[in-house]
């Protein structure tokens, strides 16, 4: 038997434990999908798996037990979930055009949670029809908002949601909802001065506690969707860590472009020699600098102006 | 007198009233509801008919333009006492046949519950309501059974007619103008429901032993004393007093008044510590048999006007309706034990 293994790889399969058999990814953006996917996935796995689907920790699919040889018609198989799911692909049929980036991890968001303060699943398409193919290993996740249940600090871009707060201080009645719910379950932001209720912006995350808490509408949610941004979140051997605040308060756009411009300092900086073309980012960064980073990574960014850059970063975690 | 009206028509009759009043209906407040990506259709002001939500139940009800949640009396220094200002115009207020019901209750305890409250008053007196035809009616409404669904003291009504609006207008300093703009004049009936979804049954025998009934216990935990009930009810009238002296010179402030909810901490706190209605299920017990029984003893009439807002916004699905259809066993069980 034959088998280029680097390409298959590329190609979202991998080698296995047992000798002759593969397993196919399925990326699904944002973990969210229609159910008319899910007999495709079935039929893929009695046909040419061992009738199992492993749900991936990044929310997409693996089905395991693939002869080798059968990877041809596993992608025939794969292409309307490719094309419903929108995966950019570059040649159709052929399966999947790259498997470096990974799926984009989010939360249920908006679309069901009340605490999420946007569309988290959109969000991460977007993301994906942004950065994919491409063989660089990224990994991002998105949550909802700041209690964090996708566990975004664990990788290289995390993204949390946020609110900013907006009071009108005509419709509060000093009920005290709020301050109790912020103290109680967020940062303690609020304060009751003179019957109404003051908020310590450089305290407050965005979490939204407040706004779901009031019963009046005082507090209501703002306009324009912001997120908190970390970066280089990692699992892994060396230096397992947490990701560190970026930005705080940074619009979409922004984080789409810091992303984009990654890619590109990566590409300059990525170590030739690194197994498998596989460098986490954040080991380049300690490598280059910081600086150096940031000089790539805000090239042509526009912040809004309330955005708040966190620099430089000193990142934490186990060191063996 | 009836009258048809294009949307331009409409458009130009609201602008001459404008000049006099300022215009109040449900508007949808885009991005104002309490969770992200979402609508609140609330009371604010319109500047012209298609802001008007017709389609929807206003989250708030109109409560909050006569009696606002937050309101600054008069401001004092040591030694004067100045009166804040009272709007410069008269308001409108697009309201539903509940609502209306609801102005008579607000009235019964601001203007005739011995004695009249001069903010209100100077309010009230310069509002003039237009009623909102209801063809069909919204979830949780139970106005059929509190007898609040048909009423004719409004100024005038209006309901949308194809592309345009048909009014009845009781109100003769508007007469002229309305048969200005008007297309044509023609009988005009607001419409009204006759058949809600949901349905109550005051019971007969409910007496103030109601209150020792163990049905309230069961709101102990159900509820989370939020006070949104409140908020949004159409009759609830309570406030509270503050005392401000403003930060920079504390020998200066101003009084206001602000709403106040009978399911929210620190309401039955009393001088000394004490504090009467700890418990939710004793508010909750509170504020329904205040609603369906104790405003009735005293005025009449029931207070709750049906509007089902209360059921439509509480966050842990308490049912105000659901609640009052189970005073028929409660009836029984402190006949029971009374016996």
């Amino acid at each position: 038997m034959d088998i280029n293994t680097k390409l298959l790889k590329k190609n979202a399969f991998r080698v296995t434990k047992k000798r002759g058999m593969t397993a196919s990814r399925v990326r699904v953006p944002g973990g969210h999908l229609e159910a008319i996917y899910l007999p495709l996935l079935q039929n893929i796995a009695e046909t040419y798996g061992n009738g199992t689907v492993h749900i991936t920790s990044r929310q997409g699919f693996e089905i395991p037990g693939i002869a080798f040889e059968n990877m041809p018609q596993v992608n025939e198989l794969l292409q309307p979930i490719i094309e419903g799911l929108d995966i950019n692909q570059q040649v159709p049929g052929k399966g999947y055009s790259a498997a470096g980036t990974r799926n984009v991890v989010a939360c249920i968001g908006n679309r069901v949670c009340p605490y999420a303060c946007y569309d988290t699943t959109g969000f991460a398409q977007r993301i994906e029809k942004a950065i994919f193919p491409n063989d660089l290993h990224f990994k991002i996740a998105l949550t909802g908002c700041p209690n964090d249940c996708a566990k975004v600090r664990m990788h290289d871009f995390g993204i949390m949601g946020m609110t900013e707060p907006q009071y009108n201080i005509d419709r509060c009645v000093n009920c005290g909802a709020c301050v109790k719910v912020c103290k109680k379950k967020s940062v303690g932001a609020l304060q009751e001065v003179n019957y109404k209720v003051k908020r310590n912006a450089d305290k407050c995350i965005g979490c939204g506690e407040c706004v779901l808490a009031c019963p009046t509408r005082a507090w209501t949610r703002g306009k324009q969707k912001l997120y908190r941004f970390t970066l280089f979140g990692r699992t892994g051997k060396k230096n397992p860590r947490l990701g560190e605040d970026f930005i705080k308060w940074v619009d979409e756009d922004s984080i789409i472009k810091i992303i984009l411009n990654t890619y590109d300092y990566v590409d300059s900086y990525i170590d030739p020699a690194a197994p498998g073309g596989k460098e986490h980012i954040g080991y380049i960064v300690d490598r280059t600098g910081f600086e150096e980073f940031l000089t790539w990574a805000m090239k042509d960014v526009q912040l809004p102006e309330i955005a708040e850059v966190y620099t430089p970063i000193y990142w934490k975690g186990v060191k063996y | 007198m009836g009258f048809y009206f294009t949307k331009d028509g409409m458009n130009a009759v609201l602008k001459r009233l404008m000049d006099e009043y300022l215009v109040y209906a449900p508007i949808r407040m885009i991005g104002g509801g309490a969770f992200s990506d979402t609508n609140s259709v609330r009371y604010g002001q319109i500047s012209k008919i298609s802001d008007i939500i017709f389609n929807q139940k206003s989250e708030y009800s109109f409560k909050e333009i006569l009696l606002p949640l937050s309101q600054t009396l008069f401001f004092f220094t040591e030694d004067q006492v100045k009166e804040a200002e009272a709007p410069k115009k008269g308001a409108i207020i697009f309201l539903r046949s509940c609502d209306l019901h609801a102005v008579k209750r607000l009235d019964e305890i601001y203007l005739r519950n011995g004695f009249e409250d001069y903010y209100y008053k100077r309010l009230r007196e310069n509002v003039k309501f237009i009623l909102l035809g209801c063809q069909n009616p919204f979830e949780n409404c139970f106005c059929v059974d509190m007898q609040t669904n048909t009423i004719d003291t409004y100024d005038a009504s209006i309901e949308q007619a194809g592309d345009g609006y048909v009014m009845d207008n009781h109100c003769n300093a508007w007469e002229s103008l309305l048969s200005s703009h008007c297309l044509n004049q023609q009988d005009v009936q607001p419409s009204h429901v006759t058949e809600t979804g949901v349905h109550v049954k005051i019971p007969d025998g409910l007496s103030i032993d109601a209150a020792n009934s163990k049905m309230w216990d069961e709101y102990d935990d159900r509820c989370i004393n939020c006070g949104r009930c409140n908020f949004v009810c159409p009759t609830c009238t309570c406030f509270t007093m503050q005392d401000i002296f403003y930060t920079d010179n504390g020998k200066v402030g101003e009084r206001r008044r602000v709403a106040a909810s009978c399911m929210v901490d620190g309401y039955t706190d009393v001088a000394g510590g004490g504090s009467y209605r700890k418990k939710n299920g004793q508010r909750m017990r509170f504020r329904v048999l205040h609603k369906v029984y104790d405003y009735k003893e005293r005025f009449g009439y029931h207070m709750c006007v049906g509007c089902g807002r209360c059921d439509d916004i509480c966050p842990e699905y308490i049912s105000f309706s659901h609640c009052i259809n189970k005073l028929e066993s409660v009836v029984k069980e402190v006949g029971d034990n009374n016996a």
